[in-house]
């Protein structure tokens, strides 16, 4: 299946990229997705433990199962206000 | 959302790269309490909350300060801090956020919360602020002298109960 895979703030800034499209395994989770980006984008890897996830701009966990064309984003800790 | 008479727009919640607008928040609390019935007590208090970007942060001389969001994701959030808000008090708020590039002194968010009476608007103005700061997907990166650093503070959980108890805490104070 496609996704497409959104980042923000500093991820955005490692990633090099806002918004990008990724094949994920039938089964995938945004943990799936979220772990195969980490293998490709040094920096990330720190992060597992304070992002948040959102999949189709709802707040999700990160087992949350993904369907083709699905937006998943992945959200540094946050600093509004 | 219709206009007022002031041609304001009047919606709840906003996430804009326009300057922030307090009377704009005003209007949306004003309009949307309007009493349903003779019976029903409408609005006697607003408070508001203005945060807007200071000079100095950590220690470094702050030049300006760059806002990034998710917007959906963001008003969705703040609709969430809205039904949080009226479960527990009597009150219409609105809760607009400015997102792009603003320059100290500048008006960064802004909250206005109308209820009958001023210590529920007190009280739910601060529990607003404070889930803002937890849960809204809006990030800050901060250009001072000598470099920039994005800001990273609270990983967003809206489920998380304890973050919620601490607002709450924070709020009742």
């Amino acid at each position: 299946m496609r996704v497409t895979v959104r980042l923000f703030a500093r991820l955005r800034d490692i990633v090099g990229a806002g918004e990008i499209a990724r094949q994920a395994p039938e089964g995938a989770t945004a943990r799936t997705v979220w772990r195969a980006l980490a293998g490709e984008f040094a920096g990330l890897e720190e992060y597992e433990t304070s992002i948040s996830t959102a999949v189709n701009a709802e707040y999700s966990r990160l087992d949350t199962p993904l369907t083709d064309g699905d937006e998943v984003a992945f959200l540094p800790p946050v600093s509004g206000g | 959302m219709s206009d007022n008479e002031t041609g304001m727009p009047t919606s709840l919640y906003s996430v804009t790269t326009d300057a922030l607008r307090l009377d704009s928040l005003f209007g949306a609390v004003m309009t949307t309490s309007r009493r349903e019935s003779a019976e029903d007590v409408g609005p006697g208090a607003i408070t508001s909350f203005v945060g807007i970007v200071r000079n100095r942060n950590a220690g470094r001389r702050v030049l300006r300060i760059e806002y990034e969001g998710y917007e959906p994701l963001a008003l969705r959030a703040f609709e969430r801090i809205g039904a949080e808000t009226a479960a527990r008090w009597n009150v219409r708020m609105a809760l607009h956020h400015r997102l792009g590039t603003l320059e100290v002194g500048e008006a960064s968010v802004m909250i206005a919360v109308a209820s009958p009476h001023r210590a529920e608007a007190y009280a739910a103005c601060r529990y607003v602020i404070e889930r803002v700061k937890q849960i809204a997907p809006i990030w800050k990166h901060e250009f001072f002298e000598g470099g920039d650093v994005w800001i990273e503070g609270a990983t967003a959980d809206p489920d998380d109960e304890a973050a919620r108890q601490e607002a709450l805490n924070l709020s009742c104070a």
